[in-house]
Parts: C-alpha cells; sequence; structure tokens
C-alpha cells in the first residue's frame, strides 16, 4: 500500500461527507454526522502521512481534533436539543427567522 | 509470499467497508440506522489506521467516538422522536445542484491526484517499525514536552464544552417543585419565628367569645 491509496480513501470519503451534508436539508442530526465524517477524512490524510513520513507531529494533531470535535459534537448536540424543545423539528429550511 | 498480501487485503477490505457504510450514513432514512452505520465507519476507520500503525489513536477513536460520542448521537436520536425522512423529500430544490458541485470537487480531487501530486508524494512503502517500537511512548513523549501548552488547553476547552453543554440544556420547570440550597444556608432563626412583645389582654365575661 502506498501513500496515495489511502490519500484516495479518504478524498472519497471527504466527498461523501460534503454530499450529505448537501443533500439532508431537512435533518440537522444527519448534517452533524456528516461533520463527522468529513473530520473522520482529514483525520486519516493526517494519519496517513504522520506514517508515511515518519513524522510523529500529525498523530499529536490528529489527537487535538478528536479533542476538538468531541466537544464540537457535545455542543452541537445540546444546540440541538433545545432547539427541537423550541421549534419541534429538526428541518434546517424551517429556521429561516433571520432571513427577513 | 502470501503474508505480503495480507495487508493489501485487509486495506481494500476496510476501505470498501469504510466508504459503503459512510455512503448508507448519508442516504439511510432513519436517523437511529445512520448513527449506527457510522458507527460501523469509525470501526473500519480505526482498523485502517491500525494499519497506519497508529495504535493509539486507533483505540482512542474506538474508545472516544464508538464508546461517547456515538453513544451521545443515539441518545439524542432516541430522546428526540424525529419522524423518518419520507420519499422523496430527500432531495430540496437545489440539492440537485448541490450534489454537481460534489462530482465537480471529486473530479477535481481526482484530477488532483492523476496529474500534479502523482510525482510528488513518497511512493515508498511504510516504514516499518521493530517490535521494541512503542506508539503510545512516542506520542506521549511529544505531547508531553514540546506539545504540553496545547494538551493543557484541550483540558480547559472539554471543561468549558461541559459547562457550555450542560448549561445549554438545563431547564427550570416552574411547575416543579425543587430545593434550592442556597436559600436554605442563608436562612437566619429570626426569619422563622419573630419574638414580640405585647401587654396581656384581658376579657371580659361578656365579649369571650
Amino acid at each position: 500500500m502506498s501513500l496515495s491509496h489511502y490519500l484516495i480513501v479518504a478524498g472519497i470519503l471527504f466527498v461523501i461527507g460534503l454530499a450529505g451534508l448537501f443533500a439532508n436539508r431537512r435533518n440537522i442530526l444527519i448534517m452533524l454526522m456528516s461533520i463527522e465524517l468529513i473530520l473522520l477524512a482529514v483525520n486519516t490524510n493526517f494519519i496517513a502521512f504522520s506514517s508515511y513520513l515518519n513524522d510523529v507531529a500529525g498523530q499529536v494533531f490528529v489527537f487535538f481534533i478528536l479533542t476538538v470535535a468531541a466537544a464540537e459534537a457535545a455542543i452541537g448536540l445540546a444546540i440541538l436539543v433545545v432547539l427541537f424543545r423550541n421549534r419541534r423539528s429538526l428541518d434546517i429550511e424551517q429556521l429561516d427567522t433571520l432571513k427577513g | 509470499m502470501i503474508s505480503d498480501w495480507i495487508p493489501d487485503i485487509l486495506f481494500y477490505a476496510y476501505a470498501a467497508v469504510l466508504l459503503a457504510s459512510a455512503l448508507a450514513v448519508i442516504t439511510v432514512r432513519n436517523s437511529v440506522h445512520a448513527a449506527l452505520l457510522l458507527v460501523l465507519a469509525f470501526f473500519s476507520a480505526a482498523a485502517l489506521w491500525m494499519l497506519l500503525e497508529a495504535e493509539f489513536l486507533a483505540i482512542t477513536l474506538v474508545l472516544v467516538y464508538v464508546g461517547a460520542v456515538m453513544v451521545l448521537f443515539l441518545f439524542v436520536v432516541m430522546m428526540l422522536d424525529v419522524k423518518n425522512r419520507e420519499k422523496g423529500q430527500g432531495l430540496s430544490n437545489y440539492a440537485k445542484v448541490a450534489i454537481g458541485v460534489t462530482l465537480a470537487m471529486l473530479v477535481e480531487l481526482a484530477m488532483l491526484f492523476a496529474g500534479k501530486l502523482s510525482g510528488s508524494l513518497p511512493e515508498k512503502a511504510l516504514p516499518r517499525h521493530d517490535a521494541h517500537y512503542s506508539n503510545v511512548r512516542v506520542l506521549a513523549e511529544e505531547l508531553f514536552t514540546r506539545y504540553v501548552l496545547p494538551f493543557e488547553l484541550a483540558a480547559v476547552l472539554l471543561l468549558v464544552a461541559i459547562v457550555a453543554a450542560i448549561l445549554l440544556t438545563l431547564r427550570r420547570r416552574p411547575d416543579f417543585k425543587h430545593l434550592d440550597p442556597g436559600l436554605q444556608v442563608a436562612v437566619k432563626a429570626s426569619d422563622r419565628m419573630r419574638i414580640i412583645k405585647m401587654p396581656a389582654e384581658t376579657t371580659s365575661r361578656g365579649d369571650a367569645s
């Protein structure tokens, strides 16, 4: 396996996550899951480069990305719960109060 | 030699499972199914990281993401009583344009790989370490020496996330009876009972009632 195999897998995973972000406008929950997929692709890229270039700094960075992503998921889900209590819906299209 | 092919076979198997489950996450209608498929995607990615000899991060991915974050996702999905997406509801009016943008991005990435990056990427095989190499030790030596300040800041960030998440979802229900410990501690004896002096009253026999 060469480095480009891992990069291609991570690239396809990134594009899948991006497509999920666009295609699931009716459900914020699936959009959050798509963001997790995108972060997973980025982390895979970091680890692949770190292993093939024999530099451990990339893995340290993945460690911090995991920390921040966990905090992001927790706060995002908390906001989601508050939103659902107020609006009774997870539809992005209905969140147009600020649209004017 | 058949043992040389085993990592390749494992790579293709796990990569196929990863991409298939990721594709299923964004297309299934049931949110619970999507969360469970995302767990499968995380497991496959952890196996890929294991093939890259990043053992600590692979285990961390399974423990933190599958064990904590995805359980949180499943709790929220089951708590919120979200209706399943109906057929034909998935594509909004501009989703087709967005999918076109995504396909264009995929083509651009492929062109980048085929053209610009093909010569500059290191083509050598993964540098294998000997049996005494410890990924955890190497990572910890970097993390606790050069990156110790970001490490502490990450701890502060997690604390902020805990406080924010709890404060956001906390709600006071006015119809619930609950104790207020601050008021309980602050109470004084004079708030409970007040002794007042008053002259003794004499009641005459006529208006005793």
